[in-house]
């Protein structure tokens, strides 16, 4: 949805007129096929499925189910007087201490208690959004570079850059050894950086990846934090999708790294969370930083207060998340959910030919269409991409949005949606590879 | 663990190694003092009293009363569940329309109407510290400066320029005409930034005032509107306390002026708002930013992704506000209650010579303890202050916290406490008053003798007060928010 921001009479600032606010780009345009044209089942059988939206609705339900067995965790619940009262005042910015320790658990759990996480160490922002630029404000000066790997989350552009006036530095990947990160393309990033004479400030990795939907291994995520120890800068694990991952025993958090040393050079660390996708709750705004710094841990708590979260959203996830019970049913069940989606969407589209990155987490699957494209550049993935987008009607996202250096490649979400839309989508897609062949076959035999 | 304390610093930006977010002002110290010893009616009769935090205390009953009757606004509640995922996953940066209309429609009431707010201009914001910083993104440069006319909230500093790279520049009232803002000032303000080469992009007022509980009238509205005009820069008016106006003359916004005159440019007005004043939710981080500049409604909205108001809140408040009767009511309660607090607050402060600055709106008064200073400095103003933490135990804020160009005023806030508490300030400032009065009275007494000739038996009593070692270390470590730093309001009820 391109907002077009004249120069007005009376200038505005630089931040406000430069376009690193990132929604000019093919990426939204999608979105508004969407707005303008949404599927529904029953009233709009042939709209637009979304599927750019990296969404986690197969879980509501058990929080749901929760909420019903629970009226404490809401501030209607039937409290001691003046529980409305203290909560509506509360606005420290160290956050409900019931709250950090929930989520302090939580994040342990879901790393299979491999980590421990000390609930002094979480720092509270509205969204992981907040988190990633705050992050960015205390690592960085403006001028400065984050090296990130691609493909990358569009959003980061805006998130990192916009306002900080840091840049961001790509760590190309590509397909031939899966997208991982390797130590050859961290050091070609940071010596891009060394010729302009930009200063590096730290890697930020994914993981689990968006839009990869896979886990970094074990032994990158070691070559990645020598080579910031090592180039002495600091590391961001950005690990939104840490219960996302279809098996408990797939994730690797650089959390559990650095306890097996003892948190030896832990200072230059720091991991972004949230409950947007794991629990699907990206409404609520709840993002954290968990830094093993001190000092970032002081200052990120002192500019949280330009995004605090509710009170109110804090005292209903202190209490669902303290529960036990329920957040091991819980991380469990999302599990499986998710990974028998993921199963389901890559049999449809390995029976209509296409192939996928094999992925074990996330929201999404990583489609490789490069064979259907008419020239391998960004020019010919948007071409290919229009017709999905109009014709199949499906909102899949670009690789080239993502700043993936190969073409050809898709995001394709599937968790934001029902069974039967995803059939639908399935349908689709099978009936739009089956017209491209037999367009082929012609044109073939015309030859 | 590795790195060394310099070393640390190095790796850290520059603006997180600097003192902007204000912390180390002696403003903070007020607050650990009550935290180390905060006053409770039962528990802690003696402990220290905070005056020092601008919150609402006085209309909680009603809300609980409203969220009672309404449990269909929660979406936990049986009767609110079933919108729990439609809420959960709504995240776009509009915002609930019906949130934005139940603001739209409470900025009116607030107003008595006499304007109508488009809710398509209403943008989220993480509280008014997020709206303030948000329109400092859109409207200005690292570098260029704002207006401000002093005395001012101590947290302008970090919100207005810590990560935006802006500079306030002060623009200096004063009490001989009860801190007005002058034509003069203003001049004087923006020709000398000029000199310095300095941009200036704007003025930032706060209407009422905070520190100084009072509405600016109809004719420094006014005047302002047509200085911004005349100078093409922009006007950003904080009026966080709009609805805390309790006795004539009634709060006149920008909005009534931009009606009234024909020669503003709309797109140099800007509003920020929030309901952690009005309706006493800080918690909830409700802040707006509402302009009547396009291109800053859709920045700021763009922008609004980095401290968007949780949608649970937005969709209970969007039953709230639209709550036509409640807000109607509400508003006069909230009014009358606190007019009755500050009355007596101010009344009993007359009864013992003191006096505030005369102020219709806030949650707070303007005290004036100019008689109290040993020098009318501002290390006299702190002196006394720091007597008054440690002493008479009360957590008030000392005038040159807000850049008060005059020593020896202070905010002192009574809408965060029940009337007894009150009650137990005014008798220690009572005390603490006639003691001063007394000791004055000696002195006089004695310079006296000293010039009749006799020796100064000096009593070493006068000097304990200032003992070194209650100083409080500039370096100490604050680990407060300006907001709230301790996890507990003062729920001070005499039971």
């Amino acid at each position: 949805m391109a907002i077009e921001i004249e120069q007005p009479c009376v200038e505005l600032s630089n931040v406000a007129v430069s376009e690193t606010h990132g929604e000019d780009s093919p990426y939204f345009a999608g979105w508004k096929a969407y707005d303008e044209n949404p599927y529904d089942e029953l009233t709009n059988p042939s709209g637009v499925i979304q599927m750019g939206l990296a969404e986690n609705q197969v879980s509501f339900d058990m929080v749901e189910k929760y909420l019903e067995q629970h009226p404490e965790a809401s501030t209607w619940g039937k409290g001691a007087p003046g529980w409305f009262r203290e909560n509506a005042l509360f606005q420290d910015y160290h956050g409900l201490k019931s709250f950090r320790t929930a989520m302090a658990s939580f994040m342990q759990q879901i790393r299979g208690g491999r980590a421990k996480f000390d609930p002094d160490r979480v720092v509270l922002t509205a969204g992981a959004t907040a988190a990633n630029e705050l992050l960015t404000f205390i690592l960085a000066n403006p001028g400065d570079a984050l090296l990130v790997p691609t493909p990358y989350y569009p959003g980061f552009d805006r998130d990192l850059c916009w306002r900080t006036g840091v840049k961001i530095i790509p760590i190309h990947c590509d397909s031939s050894n899966n997208f991982q990160i390797t130590p050859k393309a961290l050091e070609a990033a940071y010596q891009q950086a060394v010729s302009t004479y930009t200063k590096v400030r730290a890697v930020l990795i994914t993981n689990p990846s968006n839009p990869l939907g896979a886990t970094i291994q074990r032994s990158v995520l070691e070559d990645i934090l020598e080579f910031v120890t090592r180039k002495n800068i600091h590391l961001v694990s950005d690990e939104i999708y840490s219960g996302s991952a279809f098996s408990a025993d797939e994730f690797v958090s650089v959390a559990e790294i650095l306890e097996a040393r003892d948190y030896k050079d832990a200072e230059r660390v720091h991991i972004v969370y949230s409950l947007s996708k794991d629990l699907g709750l990206p409404g609520f705004r709840v993002g954290t930083i968990y830094s093993y710094n001190d000092r970032v841990v002081t200052t990120a708590r002192r500019m949280s207060s330009f995004t605090l979260i509710s009170s109110q959203t804090q005292h209903l996830l202190a209490t669902m998340l303290s529960d036990e019970e329920f957040t091991e049913n819980y991380i469990k069940t999302n599990r499986e959910r998710l990974r028998k989606r993921y199963e389901m969407i890559i049999d449809g589209l390995t029976s209509s030919g296409i192939e996928c990155l094999k992925g074990n987490a996330g929201l999404f699957c990583w489609m490789n269409l490069s064979p259907l494209l008419e020239k391998p550049t960004r020019e010919g993935e948007l071409e290919l991409w229009n017709p999905i987008l109009h014709e199949v009607r499906l909102n899949i996202s670009p690789g080239s949005s993502c700043h993936c250096s190969e073409p050809g490649w898709f995001r394709v979400c599937f968790a934001n949606m029902s069974e039967q839309t995803l059939e639908v989508a399935l349908d689709r897609i099978r009936n739009f590879m089956h017209e491209r062949a037999s367009v082929n076959r012609s044109l073939f035999s015309n030859r | 663990m590795g790195l060394g304390n310099d070393q640390s610093r190095r790796l850290l930006s520059r603006m997180a190694v600097n003192d902007k977010h204000g912390e180390n002002s002696p403003y903070f110290d007020g607050w650990k003092a009550y935290d180390r010893d905060p006053f409770h009616p039962t528990n802690n009769l003696h402990g220290v009293i905070q005056m020092g935090l601008a919150e609402n205390q006085l209309c909680f009953d009603l809300i609980q009363e409203w969220m009672k009757n309404h449990p269909e606004a929660s979406i936990c509640t049986p009767e609110g569940l079933n919108q729990f995922r439609d809420v959960a996953i709504f995240q776009d940066y509009h915002g609930l329309p019906k949130f934005r209309k139940g603001v739209a429609n409470f900025m009116s009431k607030v107003r008595g109407g006499r304007v109508k707010f488009d809710e398509d201009r209403v943008v989220m914001s993480g509280g008014a510290t997020g709206a303030n910083e948000v329109i400092m993104f859109c409207l200005a440069n690292p570098g260029d400066a704002f207006l401000i006319p002093t005395p001012y909230y101590p947290a302008y500093a970090r919100d207005l320029c810590w990560r935006t790279g802006v500079q306030i520049i002060p623009v200096h009232t004063d009490s001989s005409n009860n801190f007005q803002i002058t034509r003069e000032a203003l001049e004087t303000a923006y020709n000398k930034a000029q000199q310095d080469n300095i941009n200036v992009k704007g003025l930032l007022i706060t209407n009422p005032s905070n520190p100084l509980g009072t509405t600016l009238d109809r004719d420094t509205m006014k005047s302002l509107v047509s200085f911004i005009n005349e100078k093409n820069i922009h006007l950003v008016c904080d009026e966080i306390y709009a609805a805390t106006v309790f006795n004539k003359p009634s709060f006149v916004s920008v909005s009534e002026i931009m009606q009234e005159v024909d020669f503003c440019n709309k797109d140099l007005i800007h509003i920020v708002y929030s309901l952690s004043k009005d309706m006493g939710f800080p918690g909830f981080r409700v802040g707006i930013v509402y302009s009547y500049n396009d291109s800053v409604v859709s920045c700021a909205r763009k922008m609004s992704s980095f401290g968007l108001v949780s949608s649970q809140t937005q969709h209970m408040l969007a039953f709230m506000l639209l709550d036509d009767d409640f807000v109607n009511k509400f508003l006069i309660e909230s009014s009358r209650r606190l007019a009755k607090r500050h009355s007596l607050f101010t009344e009993g402060l007359e009864k013992m010579g003191v006096t505030c600055l005369p102020s219709n709106a806030g949650l707070f008064c303007w005290m004036n303890l100019r008689s109290l200073l040993e020098e009318q400095t501002v290390e006299g103003e702190m002196k006394l202050w720091r007597v008054i933490v440690n002493e008479v135990k009360l957590n008030i804020s000392p005038g040159s916290s807000f850049s008060c160009s005059k020593a020896g005023w202070f905010r002192v806030c009574f809408a965060n406490m029940d009337d007894e508490t009150v009650k137990v300030a005014l008798r220690r400032i009572k005390a603490f008053v006639g003691k001063e009065a007394e000791k004055a009275k000696n002195v006089i007494k004695r310079r006296q003798r000293s010039i009749n000739g006799l020796r100064i038996i000096s009593s070493s009593s006068s000097s304990k007060r200032f003992d070194e070692s209650w100083a409080i270390s500039p370096h100490s470590t604050h680990i407060m928010s300006p907001h709230s730093p301790i996890p507990h309001s003062p729920l001070v009820k005499v039971t």
